[in-house]
């Protein structure tokens, strides 16, 4: 029995098409279609519900100790106030989850997870506490929202004092006043666009959702689902877990090197990574040129050798291009590129290109 | 849902119009809302034999594919290729953009009436 996020009334009554998603129901479209709703992020405004998402609270003197030690990235050096994305590792090196935190405090850090891994991330989180520190599942305490295209900030600064927004990208601000709901404010996304994310109490999510909805009206906004969401995050280059990844292959394997942060202190599956020294595999993008498109699990040829398989792909309504992300043998295949892609059957011909597919513009 | 009562219908959604012993086939209104954006067809080609059951086509919207299944047994007299093309047509006018034309039909699928497809479609909700 899948559960239903606060807004699931709301989502009907605008005619949002239902589908299970990582334990929950939740629109995968609604009636305008995805094409539209992805055109209208990259163009406007778009409004996601991704209260599914799990929110995990560690507290106590020794709460920065903990999340140092469980995740890849570096945590110490953060100020309060600021969002950074990391993976989360098993002892192997394979991938947990992949999240972003949130630093509340000095000794208070909020772990934004995965639906589908929230349980498992809890136990993992549990068994490998020390120390004075405590570990709080508030996932059903916070309703959240993605507001996220180029007339975002102009949506929400109609509802609350501009002043109070968060300016730069990957920070927050808590208790922003957006017409009476007390939302923790964001500048994250996965769209590949300027946004947003908005938590609020499930109690005010439906009310925030409208006030959003009226202000975005004029600008153009969009009801996005879950069918945009993986669009625009596949233009955008945005890994997502359980497809580019998952706890056999390493952020290393998939081009995250970013994140992992080696010359800090010990963590949860430094050694390993260590031990397994350069990455056999990487994570590539593909345009496909024949006619067609390429979705996830295809087999990638080169020479009538296969080096690896697509772990993601679309037509991406904004490129007008079928694109693809695939994990394959490393230096193999280098941009420029030419490879085969078999789809059911029928072999693809796909050019290497480099990730992201799609970057916005900024000035 | 829009279901035109001059044509049979399948419960795996495709649409027949017979006209002279061809059958032309195509997907429903039901269909295509349920796909979403259609962005990509593979055409079968003209001159190939079809059995009922088998997929004459596949239709892929933004998220899923779906395979058109043949409700008859015959030959492949006609393709749309200007689906190949415009796909969007298979949503924006799904009783007009036809997919394939079949001659020589040996057999049929137990094909629905306007009404009997309606209520098979209801009952699936």
């Amino acid at each position: 029995m899948e559960k239903k996020t606060p807004l699931y009334d709301f989502h009907l009554a605008h005619g949002g098409k239902m589908v299970p998603f990582a334990g929950y129901l939740l629109p995968v479209q609604f009636p305008d279609g995805v094409i539209r709703e992805h055109m209208a992020v990259r163009t406007a405004c778009g409004l996601f519900d991704v209260s599914h998402m799990g929110e995990v609270l560690f507290s106590g003197p020794d709460a920065l100790n903990n999340v140092e030690h469980l995740l890849t990235n570096r945590i110490e050096d953060m100020e309060i106030g600021r969002v950074r994305y990391s993976p989360l590792c098993n002892e192997r090196g394979g991938m947990v989850d992949d999240l972003v935190v949130y630093r509340l405090a000095q000794d208070q850090f909020w772990l934004v997870v995965n639906a589908a891994n929230r349980d498992k991330d809890v136990a993992w989180f549990e068994r490998h506490r020390f120390g004075d520190a405590t570990v709080a599942d508030q996932s059903d305490q916070y309703a959240q929202l993605a507001l996220q295209g180029p007339k975002a900030k102009d949506v929400l600064a109609s509802l609350t004092d501009p002043d109070a927004l968060p300016v730069k990208n990957y920070t927050f601000v808590e208790n922003v006043d957006v017409q009476g709901i007390r939302c923790l404010v964001s500048r994250t996304g996965y769209t590949g666009e300027m946004g947003y994310e908005l938590y609020c109490a499930p109690g005010d999510a439906v009310a925030l959702a409208e006030k959003l909805l009226k202000a975005g009206g004029p600008y153009g906004l969009m009801l996005c689902g879950l069918g945009a969401r993986d669009t625009l995050r596949l233009e955008a280059g945005m890994p997502l877990y359980g497809h580019e990844m998952d706890e056999n292959i390493t952020p290393l394997e998939i081009n995250l090197d970013f994140f992992v942060k080696m010359d800090k202190g010990d963590f949860i599956g430094r050694q390993a990574l260590e031990d397994a020294g350069a990455p056999k595999r990487t994570r590539i993008g593909l345009e496909v040129i024949d006619r067609g498109i390429v979705r996830e699990g295809c087999p990638v040829f080169v020479d009538d050798r296969q080096v690896g398989e697509t772990t993601s792909g679309t037509l991406g309504p904004y490129l007008q291009k079928a694109i693809a992300m695939a994990r394959v043998e490393r230096d193999v295949l280098n941009e420029g590129n030419e490879c085969l892609v078999d789809v059911r059957g029928r072999r693809l011909r796909a050019r290497v290109v480099l990730l992201p597919f799609y970057k916005r513009q900024t000035k | 849902m829009n279901t035109p009562k001059n044509l049979k219908y399948t419960k795996t959604h495709e649409w027949l119009l017979e006209e002279d012993g061809v059958y032309v086939i195509g997907i429903t209104d039901h269909a295509q809302s349920e796909l979403g954006d259609i962005v990509f067809i593979n055409l079968p080609l003209a001159d190939s034999d079809i059995s009922t059951g088998e997929a004459l086509a596949d239709v892929e919207s933004v998220k899923a594919v779906s395979d058109v299944i043949s409700p008859v047994t015959g030959v492949v007299s006609a393709v749309n290729e200007e689906l190949a093309d415009s796909p969007e047509k298979l949503n924006e006018q799904p009783y007009e953009a036809w997919i394939a034309k079949v001659r020589d039909v040996t057999e049929t699928e137990d094909l629905l009436t306007a009404e009997e497809y309606e209520a098979f479609v209801q009952s699936e909700a």
